[in-house]
């Protein structure tokens, strides 16, 4: 597929005023607002269009398999310092941009945005727009490319992303360590404030993950610090595999799967439900059938947010409500985006 | 207030001293002369009224009162900026942030610190040191500059190719609108919900908002840090020492470049013992634990003698190491010593195409006649070429113009960017039409009016109108116009 036939089918759905469905793999569809529209499948616009290891930088196409992506980094002793979920084989590219979700490395590393360092947009007039580079500093503009992380393709179609890169780190160790939910936020916070290698972090039911990644000599002398027992590699793999993947045990069942955004030194927040906490606390993945109102304010009091991530049968926003004049200012850079408000609408805000 | 003033100036100073006492408004020239310029001095401008408030309260009441007189507005941090950003408008308001100074909380436990953005930047850091923990971007101008300024540009520094920019490092920002609404973007959790408007702000130029309160990241401080000082014979064989050092898994804490006519000038303004005898040196620095810094170094210090260092030196102690920093970070200052002007471009290019581009640059200084030594964030790409001239000599700031211009077209060229870190401003308004096309433009002008309908806020900075650009690819058929013809110019 051509980039000028994603233009085409773009100006032709804006001409008719019909909504357009942009998905990729659609391992994300269950994210977000309800999608709806024609589908417009970006899979075939694919490939990665450039890779130099010493530049840390890979361009790709949006409908590229990001696993695909992450095994051509892999041969170069590289990865995607974000760790992106894929929730599902079929995920893309401009799917993990768009979506704008990053995985247990978050707190260490920084999220999608964080890595995100050029764009190439089809907007909603079916322009082509290139925002950003393939440089790791450029401040000629607004930073549109980091606005569309997480946008859920309601600014325009990410055609192409050119995205940081980072040398594998040569050593890896997991620790485990039994502790309550109170003492696991006291440690997380304290080491998070020393120099200390820590990769990732998950919390559930008493037991605390480690991951430090760094150099032999760090790595070694951050676990002796920290204890706990060490993990094997291939069960310590599995074990973050399935907290990025959410195969886990924790995320089975039938409850909707609340993901609650908090400064990381917040104390428990003792909602119903079963819980597991990664990013140093910043992240509190809650697995709970109570009233979602009483979530949302549980999370802003702590000054953070919540989400709806996964539920059965959708209602309501699944996102937490902006104030008036956010609001505003996300409907007209919505209206600047994508004037006829015929790509993804509604996915990540109802009035958008 | 005096019966000679002109009487737009004098019914907008009275309206400004409706809310704030008589100090906090300066309109006699000789109160406003100071605030005529940035770090870019070559443009100058004196601004029709200085407003200096104290309050939240008071800044939002500025903005209304410009907002309903339809006056422009030009915030104003340390004015150590280099694109002229904060230029400020002959006829309207520069609203300084300077009484802004307050750290309002450090969280050592959440490791946030909430600052008002007069705050400087190194002051940050100092704050936050009891408790092991600092700030990381680290600009050149560091002590003199501040957090409100290295938002709205987005400032990078020697340390940034680890630990990131501002962008990386703020989490929330609190502050108004053009028309006096109360706006809050990002937050303290992570991945606020919605657009990331904060990272739309970051870097903004003031266009979007006026930033009165910033949440800023702490990072636990390395606890040991040494930097290799590594010397070679020829400048490109530098570039590929950067290169190779990244291919072999490698981020250093800072990794930059220098050429002899840079390390010369350096070296005679602060002696930070640097090999004179180099074509270009490089500055590796490792940082973290001791077993982490000397497993690094070591590796380090192995890939650049296979790359062909001719010398290298491991600075002992943080004295030593602060010594060899010392002079980068005063190359800016010292090429002052050595030049009665100079002017400091800011391109960033794909690390390969080095060599290139600075073939590039010595053809352009026999072309133009003027010195151009080199300093270059050489981890992330980003140039620092110090054109070297004589105001006062007929022509030169011109044939200055001219060779930066070919400079920051030629990054474009190679797949880079007109600027990495010192912002568009109004210096490089015209290569913004190189940069970008009409599409492109049109998105950023949509994103102002969203801000800033009525585009009171910084007007004419950052992003051309596409009529500018019209004019301006028009002319350079013709050969060059200066980006502000309408300016007094020194």
């Amino acid at each position: 597929m051509s980039l000028q036939a994603l233009q085409d089918r773009i100006r032709e759905a804006a001409g008719r005023g019909t909504a357009l469905r942009l998905r990729g793999g659609g391992s994300k569809d269950f994210y977000g607002n309800a999608p709806r529209g024609e589908i417009l499948d970006t899979r075939a616009y694919a490939g990665v269009v450039a890779y130099e290891p010493t530049e840390l930088v890979v361009t790709a196409r949006c409908g590229t398999s990001l696993l695909e992506l992450e095994e051509t980094l892999r041969e170069k002793g590289q990865f995607l310092p974000f760790e992106p979920p894929h929730f599902g084989a079929a995920a893309t590219v401009g799917g993990c941009v768009a979506a704008g979700l990053s995985g247990p490395r978050r707190a260490a590393s920084g999220a999608v945005r964080d890595f995100l360092l050029g764009t190439k947009l089809i907007d909603g007039r079916g322009n082509v727009l290139v925002f950003g580079g393939q440089v790791m500093k450029n401040v000629a503009g607004y930073d549109v490319s980091r606005l569309l992380a997480g946008s859920l393709g309601t600014l325009g179609l990410i055609a192409e992303a050119s995205i940081k890169v980072l040398p594998r780190p040569p050593a890896e160790a997991t620790l485990q360590l039994r502790m309550t939910e109170e003492r696991a936020l006291e440690a997380l916070n304290r080491w998070a404030g020393q120099p200390l290698p820590v990769s990732a972090s998950a919390w559930h039911d008493g037991e605390l993950g480690m991951r430090l990644s760094g150099s032999e000599a760090g790595v070694r002398a951050a676990a002796a610090k920290i204890g706990g027992e060490a993990v094997p590699e291939a069960q310590a793999a599995a074990f973050w595999q399935g907290v990025r993947e959410q195969s886990a045990p924790f995320f089975a069942g039938e409850e909707p799967l609340w993901r609650l955004a908090v400064p990381p030194a917040t104390p428990p927040l003792r909602l119903p439900g079963r819980q597991m906490i990664e990013w140093g606390g910043g992240l509190r993945w809650l697995k709970s059938g109570a009233d979602g109102q009483a979530i949302r304010e549980a999370a802003q009091r702590a000054r953070g947010h919540a989400t709806l991530f996964r539920v059965d049968r959708r209602s309501g926003e699944a996102f937490s409500p902006l104030d008036p004049l956010q609001m505003r200012l996300h409907r007209e850079l919505k209206a600047a985006f994508d004037p006829a408000g015929i790509l993804n609408p509604g996915r990540l805000y109802v009035q958008l | 207030m005096g019966a000679a003033l002109p009487a737009r100036q004098r019914e907008v100073a009275q309206a400004l001293r409706a809310f704030l006492p008589a100090r906090a408004v300066l309109y006699e020239e000789e109160d406003t002369r100071p605030y005529e310029c940035d770090g870019l001095t070559a443009y100058r401008q004196l601004p029709m009224v200085v407003a200096l408030p104290e309050t939240e309260e008071q800044v939002q009441r500025v903005l209304k009162t410009c907002s309903s007189m339809k006056i422009p507005v030009v915030p104003r941090g340390a004015g150590t900026g280099l694109s002229g950003g904060a230029l400020p408008p002959g006829d309207g308001v520069l609203l300084s942030m300077a009484k802004f100074m307050r750290v309002l909380r450090i969280d050592p436990q959440s490791r946030v610190a909430v600052v008002q953005p007069g705050v400087r930047n190194a002051a940050i850091s100092d704050i936050a040191a009891p408790f092991g923990l600092y700030y990381a971007p680290d600009p050149s101008s560091q002590i003199a500059c501040t957090i409100g300024g290295n938002v709205s540009e987005n400032s990078g520094g020697v340390h940034c190719l680890k630990y990131g920019l501002t962008v990386h490092n703020v989490l929330r920002m609190r502050g108004y609108t053009a028309a006096g609404e109360p706006l809050e973007v990002g937050c303290e959790a992570p991945d606020a919900p919605g657009y990331d408007l904060l990272a739309l702000a970051i870097g903004s130029e003031g266009m979007l908002m006026v930033v009165t309160e910033v949440t800023v990241k702490l990072l636990p401080k390395p606890q040991n840090a040494r930097v290799i000082m590594a010397s070679f014979d020829d400048v490109e064989r530098a570039g590929q020492a950067v290169a190779d050092i990244i291919a072999a898994g490698i981020i250093p804490a800072g990794l930059e470049m220098m050429d002899r006519p840079a390390t010369h000038a350096v070296e005679q303004f602060v002696g930070a013992g640097y090999d004179l005898a180099a074509a270009a040196i490089l500055l590796c620095e490792s940082d973290g634990s001791a077993e982490e810094v000397d497993e690094e170094v070591g590796r380090m210090k192995a890939v650049l003698e296979r790359s062909g260092a001719t010398r290298m030196t491991v600075s002992r102690d943080e004295a030593e190491r602060l010594k060899f920093w010392s002079g980068r970070k005063a190359a800016f200052p010292a090429m002052g010593r050595i030049s009665p002007d100079y002017y400091c471009m800011d391109g960033t290019i794909p690390r390969k195409r080095l060599g290139e581009v600075l073939n590039f640059i010595a053809a352009m200084e026999k072309k133009y006649a003027l010195r151009c030594p080199n300093v270059f964030h050489a981890g992330d790409g980003n140039l620092h070429p110090l054109i070297l001239f004589d105001a006062n000599n007929a022509g030169e700031l011109h044939r200055t113009e001219q060779f930066a211009a070919e400079v920051l077209e030629k990054c474009i060229a190679v797949g880079g960017t007109i600027t990495g870190e010192h912002g568009v401003g109004v210096e490089k308004i015209n290569q913004m039409c190189a940069q970008f096309g009409a599409g492109e433009l049109e998105i950023f002008l949509g994103i102002k009016r969203a801000f800033d309908a009525a585009g009171l806020l910084n007007p004419g900075k950052a992003v051309p109108t596409l009529a500018r650009c019209g004019e301006y690819r028009g002319f350079r058929v013709g050969g060059g116009k200066p980006a502000h013809s309408e300016l007094p110019r020194f």
